[in-house]
């Protein structure tokens, strides 16, 4: 079938051109047409399929002398009525599935010209199946019919392609080559203009079609495997089998091969088929069988014994048996080629095989299976749901039968409601694309229509926050026995403790966890669980800055669910919502989370983050999950009066930073743009007044909120590349988190203002509008400008003044880091930013030689020296503050 | 409605006298059948063979699509 098409003569090839120039013209013409026009089509057709059922069947007898002529007008009417009965309401013409909630149109595209391989097995079913599948989905065929079944596959070609264009179809829709020969075939599988091969046929006909390069579909060769199993109804097996492999004499691919019958009902089965008409073969007479019909040089089934009657191949075999004999079975006693039984049997004769177990019955189906029925098709008859399905699972079958006959329950349709076909697919077992029983969605490509989505967001948040002075006394709402509360020892020693203390209810246990003032390690974290878990605590108050919190965070982690591995939970992460590690939702404890600021930065008592030190890697982990955020946040000035001033100036950075990165975030929402410029208010307003006069309560207070605020906004919009830099370069170089943040800030915002060299992908934004939000700040903080990119300039300006205010170096170098330093750190330095999840939500997705460069201004204190070129026009987002 | 093939061949004839474009309205035709598919080739063919250009007018895109596919498309011009 691999052999090429130089035997044809020019008139062979006129001819060939001439189908294919009709049915390619066709096939775009019928683009034209309406679900109406085809269904109307299609109707027609089937009735005239019909209507000429026996006729067609009687055709194929005379040409082909295979098989049985009830049988055969039975599958005609099979292939119209019960293909027809899958496919009417079926949409097939323009949107053919719609998934409103998903936004997803499914729509059909026809192919165009098709190459039709059809069978001798099964001749005029087949061509009557696929002239119905064509006009449903607006195709031409050509059909490349078996050499010697082509006359009665012409003639039914003939029917429906009349009755198609007597009713509108596209004249050329159908043509079915005259006398075909092999040549034709391969010039019209390579032909350009032919889009798909379909090939049902025998294997050199599949292998040929998937071998053009084409698009195509193909059949395999099948050995059905049945397991006869010991709980199984034996009288309805026995006649189903009967009825499916006797079926126009076990033409149908999908027929019985090999019974394999437990031992404990084999004698009784084998009596039973004898009863019905079946002749048993002896050993002598199975060999003489074997031999006969199965050509020991090929390991192959015969041709003259495919599709003839049981008593005709037993006379060929020089077998006596009755005149009615509808079967003939043979045992055999293994399989492969030195069983020739074993192998596929287009022909009433089955092979049985006795089984001592379930064990061996399985085995030997697998046998079966891959012996040359891989993908295709095996049928179990069983009483017993767990061997039916590990039936299938160790049996690699596009279709498994249960309970039914395996060459009409194959069909589908009639005993199952399985899709109807006359081609099977039969996966890649079988060297096919697709182990479905091949349809009309196989005559289409299916377009989709993808709507723009928008990713439901949300705003979780703390449900009790306590803010102002005093809000400390609402812990006395919190019923306890054991609560331990997490401070460092300076907060012990200058009474914040005992105010915590003093605040909660009498009859509570409380007891004392002091923990360095520093981002906690893991050795930290699992001496503050030990100490949960010797109290028997249910209830932590964390008491101290963003350290304190997120070593609390983690201990009630690792306190309510042990299993929980910090090391996989602090894996990377794109998208929260899509994540692949799950924070465990199993708990063996309860406790409940109060977190009680004493700094006005982190926010983490409000926040679903916690930050560990990975000390030997040199890196921050952060973690993040909702189910992190404290149950109650108390906000409340007191605790924040004699924070140090270089404390409050780095911390009221970390707090505008949060602010400003949440504002432009690609997460950003009406919800936390609220809260995200409010931070920035307050922070530009009270920051420095904290700074410069820390007594000062209100300015205290402001700044105090304006964290807890900020958090809230940036716990769901999540931070930048500002976080980025500043984790990887503070934790290599000992550097507070605020005022590594407060080195980048300046040249982040003037980064994210520009045009970008990549946008961030995310659906829930309709422009880039970083510049814009940035814009919006100034006109909030009230720093003039007339266009965006002043705006922005005066931010900037804003930003730099703020932190010569709060005395805060304004670069790397001014931290005593050498060039050379900075310059051997900075590999590490831009591989680590970039695999911090923190600019995932950057509205501009940097590159790694950008982090590098945004590395080098900050060392240097100074901006590109290219001004701000800030994208205009772009288009207001909606629903945002632009 | 589908498109008399006639009123192709009526433009085959004055292909053959015309000098400069030939225009076709098919501003009502909303379907194309092969008979006028078959019109078209030899229209096209015509044309080329006399030097004229064929500017079919108003050709909606489901018969857009049929030329298209039919490598027709590029043997005209095409005014909406």
């Amino acid at each position: 079938m691999t052999e090429n098409f130089s035997s044809l003569s020019a008139d062979r090839i006129a001819y060939l051109e001439g189908l294919v120039r009709q049915g390619k013209t066709a096939a775009a013409v019928f683009t034209q047409f309406t679900q109406l026009d085809v269904d109307r089509i299609v109707k027609a057709m089937v009735l005239a399929g019909l209507e000429q059922a026996q006729y067609l069947a009687r055709l194929a007898i005379e040409e082909t002398r295979l098989g049985v002529l009830e049988d055969k007008a039975i599958k005609n009417m099979v292939a119209t009525e019960f293909v027809y009965d899958y496919v009417r309401d079926k949409r097939s013409v323009g949107a053919i599935r719609e998934f409103p909630e998903r936004g997803l149109v499914e729509m059909a595209e026809p192919i165009g010209l098709i190459f039709s391989i059809t069978p001798i097995t099964n001749p005029t079913a087949t061509v009557l199946f696929k002239c119905i599948m064509a006009i449903k989905t607006r195709n031409a065929i050509i059909f490349g019919p078996h050499p010697k079944a082509w006359r009665c596959c012409q003639e039914a070609v003939r029917i429906m392609y009349e009755a198609a264009v007597k009713h509108g179809a596209p004249e050329g829709v159908f043509t079915c080559l005259e006398s075909p020969t092999l040549p034709d075939n391969v010039y019209l599988m390579h032909h350009k203009e032919v889009k798909l091969i379909d090939a049902t046929g025998g294997p050199g006909a599949v292998k040929a079609a998937y071998s053009s390069g084409k698009p195509a579909l193909g059949v395999g060769p099948g050995n059905t495997p049945v397991y006869l199993e010991k709980t199984a109804q034996l009288d309805m097996a026995v006649v189903d089998i009967i009825t499916s492999k006797t079926f126009d004499n076990g033409t149908i691919c999908a027929s019985e091969q090999t019974l394999v019958i437990d031992d404990e009902i084999f004698d009784s089965v084998i009596q039973k088929f004898a009863d019905l008409g079946t002749h048993i073969c002896d050993a002598k007479e199975a060999d003489l069988l074997g031999r006969t019909v199965i050509d020991p040089e090929t390991g192959f089934m015969r041709p003259m014994a495919i599709g003839q009657k049981a008593t005709d191949i037993a006379r060929a075999c020089g077998l006596r048996v009755k005149p009615d004999t509808k079967l003939l079975i043979a045992e055999i006693h293994g399989v492969g080629r030195e069983h020739p039984l074993s192998a596929e049997k287009l022909f009433p004769v089955l092979s049985v095989y006795r089984a001592k177990s379930v064990e061996e019955a399985l085995r030997v189906c697998i046998d079966l299976n891959q012996f040359g029925g891989l993908g295709h098709t095996a049928v179990i008859f069983s009483r017993n749901d767990e061997i039916i399905q590990k039936f299938s699972d160790v049996i690699n079958a596009g279709r498994i039968i249960v309970n039914s006959p395996g060459s009409i329950g194959a069909l589908g349709g009639v005993y199952n409601d399985m899709v109807p076909t006359f081609s099977f697919g039969c996966g890649t077992g079988g060297g096919n694309s697709t182990t479905d029983n091949v349809n009309l969605y196989h005559y289409l490509n299916i377009k989709r229509v993808a709507r723009r989505t928008q990713a439901h967001m949300w705003f979780r948040v703390p449900n009790q926050i306590y803010f102002n002075r005093n809000a400390v006394e609402n812990l006395r709402q919190f019923p306890s026995q054991s609560t331990i509360i997490i401070a460092n020892p300076f907060l012990e020693q200058i009474g914040h403790v005992d105010i915590v203390r003093r605040a909660l209810p009498p009859e509570t246990t409380v007891r004392v966890l002091a923990i360095p003032d520093a981002e906690p390690e893991v050795k930290v974290v699992m001496q503050g669980v030990e100490a949960l878990r010797l109290n028997k605590v249910d209830q932590i108050i964390a008491l101290g800055g963003g350290s304190v919190i997120d070593a609390a965070k983690i201990m009630k982690l690792k306190y309510e669910s042990p299993e929980a591995d910090l090391e996989e939970l602090a894996a990377p992460f794109l998208d929260l919502r899509k994540r692949v590690v799950q924070y465990p939702t199993g708990k063996i404890n309860r406790v409940r989370l109060i977190a009680i600021s004493t700094t006005s930065g982190t926010g983490s008592e409000v926040t679903p983050f916690a930050v560990l030190i990975d000390k030997e890697r040199g890196r921050k982990v952060t973690l993040a999950d909702y189910s992190l955020s404290p149950d109650v946040a108390i906000v409340d000035p007191q605790f924040v009066m004699s924070m140090p001033k270089g404390l409050t100036a780095d911390t009221g950075i970390d707090c505008l930073t949060h602010a400003l990165e949440a504002g432009v975030s690609i997460h950003a929402s009406p919800y936390t743009d609220s809260n995200a410029m409010q931070a920035i208010r307050l922070a530009f307003q009270y920051l420095p007044i904290a700074y410069e006069h820390p007594r000062d309560e209100e300015a205290r207070s402001m700044m105090h909120n304006a964290a807890c605020i900020a958090a809230l906004a940036f716990a769901n919009a999540s931070v930048g590349v500002n976080h980025a830099l500043a984790h990887a370069f503070g934790a290599r170089f000992g550097v507070a988190h605020g005022r590594a943040n407060a080195l980048m800030l300046p040249h982040v915002i003037a980064y994210n203002a520009a045009v970008p060299t990549k946008f961030m992908p995310s659906p829930n934004q309709r422009a880039y509008t970083a510049h814009k939000k940035y814009a919006v700040v100034a006109d909030l903080l009230g720093l003039g400008g007339d266009t965006v990119a002043e705006k922005v300039q005066n931010l900037v300006a804003a930003t730099e003044q703020l932190l010569d205010r709060l005395e805060i170096p304004r670069s790397i170098a001014d931290l005593g880091i050498t060039e050379e330093e900075f310059e051997r750190a900075m590999p590490d330095l831009s591989k680590i930013a970039f695999d911090d999840p923190s600019w995932r939500s950057n509205p501009r997705m940097p590159l790694v030689s950008e982090l590098v460069e945004l590395f080098w201004c900050a060392y240097r204190g100074r901006r590109p020296a290219k001004p701000i070129t800030v994208p205009e026009p772009v288009a207001a987002m909606e629903g945002s503050l632009v | 409605m589908t498109t008399d093939v006639v009123w192709i061949q009526e433009a085959v004839e004055k292909v053959k006298s015309a000098e400069g474009d030939v225009v076709l309205d098919f501003s009502s035709v909303r379907r194309i059948d092969s008979s006028v598919v078959t019109a078209l080739e030899e229209l096209a063919g015509m044309a080329e063979g006399r030097s004229v250009k064929v500017v079919l007018r108003a050709v909606n895109v489901d018969v857009y699509k049929v030329l298209k596919l039919l490598k027709l498309s590029q043997r005209f011009a095409f005014l909406t």
